[in-house]
């Protein structure tokens, strides 16, 4: 036996951990997998109607195992915008955006969501960060290794975190928050309810419109039987939150964003501003760069598939009889109606229309470059 | 006519040499939302045990075992057009392949519907 696998066997042997709503999920009928260490509702009805529900009307996902951080102390802007290529010195009180954690090589570690409180959320902190929960024992390692002494992270494991997302999901917030309407997408506010304050921001993981939501533990499951409650609101499981993101277009780390790609290829260069790509200063800026003038090996694209077999996750995409790339994510499309795939394939061939096939269990399936998102967006922008 | 299960949640209908092959309707509850099922080519032989045909849920693809030994004489063309059938009637119309049985003997180490309601209270 390698080491690899001893300390494969290690981790799958550890046990899960319970989550703040983990008796609720099962109440509501949930079936529970492991997921980033955690017991989590892969679906409740079925992943079909879950995820056609959130299309047409809010679908109420339990996202607590994402880790959640405040940052404060002198010179916490400063000393992210070394970690991160986010301009974080320009970042408003209440606006969020979207970044990454990169290696020195420009690897993405993690793809995050950073933003500025204000009204004294989170005791004052200066940043507050969401991280994936695969990875957020990593990323926190990281970031002590690599932050200055006069920053203080602190873990919040004591927030759970609720998405609510769906065309319907303003008016059922609103129903229990007022003011949270009022939000743009990617603006954020500290609002009350019931006694426990509630860190809301007018995003998500689906390409729809819709909350995230970060809530004490202790009021969690309140909060979630009141969205419940309404009549525009079904608990919705990881299995639909993974089908309308790869609708969506949008990318999952440890699937379609790894420490061996970088920010261009994966097609993130919006997360990058116009100041941080000319003073650099971060890790990975050099390969940014590079990538920028000289284009990346490969790039993460969407994939149109012929036909019904899903392609999944490691298959081979194939121009003639030469593998040009792999599929990243891939499956049945419920909302398109037929299988879609995400991959890495060769820059030459990553532009949309390309003609390409996948190899799935020894059979060839035509698959056509795709623009992304699959499904169209319904963010509720500042500005149309 | 009788019917035999598997510990894999398979069931096989048998009349005269002719076995109907499908999956039962735990196998289509855990599997959750079937979107494709790759049947075998009619002529088809197989062994006990060999991998037979694919289910593809919008999660993740799952093997189908050939249940005893046999030749594939028909598959359910309907499963193309419509795969849920596997989830809306997993026991009756959404049957995958029939075999013509190799091995009649090969029936005896399979579970009676009985049987096979224990082994999946126990799971």
């Amino acid at each position: 036996m390698t080491v690899n696998d001893d300390v494969a066997t290690l981790e799958e042997e550890l046990p899960l951990m319970a989550l703040p709503l983990d008796g609720w999920h099962r109440e509501k009928g949930a079936r529970m997998v492991g997921f980033a260490g955690y017991h989590m509702p892969i679906q409740y009805e079925g992943i079909m109607a879950e995820h056609g529900w959130t299309r047409e009307h809010a679908g109420l996902f339990d996202v607590s195992h994402m880790g959640q951080i405040a940052f404060s102390g002198e010179g916490v802007d400063a000393a992210l915008e070394a970690l991160l290529p986010a301009d974080i010195k320009g970042l408003k009180p209440f606006r969020q955006r979207y970044s990454m954690l990169m290696d020195a090589d420009g690897g993405i570690l993690d793809d995050l969501m950073v933003s500025r409180p204000g009204d004294g959320a989170f005791d004052g902190a200066a940043i507050y960060m969401v991280v994936n929960g695969a990875t957020k024992y990593d990323d926190i390692g990281w970031m002590i290794e690599h932050l200055p002494d006069e920053v203080t992270m602190n873990h919040m494991d004591e927030q759970a975190l609720l998405a609510l997302q769906g065309p319907e999901a303003g008016e059922a917030l609103a129903s229990l928050i007022p003011g949270a309407a009022d939000l743009f997408f990617m603006q954020s506010g500290l609002f009350a309810w019931r006694g426990a304050p509630l860190w809301i921001s007018r995003s998500g993981y689906t390409g729809e419109d819709g909350f995230e939501i970060s809530v004490p533990a202790d009021s969690v499951t309140l909060l979630a039987d009141a969205l419940c409650a309404l009549p525009q609101v079904k608990p919705i499981g990881l299995g639909a939150r993974d089908s309308l993101r790869l609708e969506a277009g949008l990318p999952l780390y440890g699937h379609d964003l790894t420490p061996d790609v970088s920010a261009i290829g994966a097609d993130l260069g919006f997360a990058i501003g116009k100041r941080r790509r000319a003073e650099g200063g971060f890790f990975g800026h050099g390969r940014v760069m590079r990538e920028l003038s000289e284009g990346p090996v490969q790039r993460r694209v969407g994939l149109t598939i012929e036909g019904r077999l899903p392609a999944r996750e490691g298959a081979p995409v194939l121009a003639g009889d030469k593998q040009v790339g792999t599929v990243t994510s891939g499956g049945f499309a419920p909302t398109v109606g037929a299988p879609i795939a995400m991959a890495w394939i060769d820059n030459d061939l990553a532009t949309v229309g390309t003609a390409l096939a996948i190899e799935v269990r020894g059979k060839r399936i035509a698959a056509t470059v795709a623009p992304m998102p699959f499904v169209p967006h319904r963010y509720r922008r500042a500005r149309a | 006519m009788s019917r035999y299960f598997t510990d894999e949640h398979e069931w096989i209908d048998v009349e005269g040499d002719i076995a109907t092959v499908g999956i039962t309707d735990y196998a289509q509850e855990q599997l959750g939302d079937i979107v494709f099922v790759e049947l075998p080519d009619e002529g088809a032989t197989f062994e006990k045990g060999d991998d037979a045909a694919v289910v593809e849920s919008v999660k993740a693809a799952s093997d189908v075992y050939a249940p005893i030994a046999g030749e594939v004489v028909e598959t359910n063309g309907a499963l193309e057009d419509e795969p849920a059938l596997v989830n809306s009637d997993p026991e009756e119309d959404g049957w995958f392949f029939k075999l013509r049985i190799a091995d009649a003997e090969e029936l005896k180490g399979l579970m009676n519907e009985a049987a096979y309601k224990t082994f999946v209270a126990s799971l």
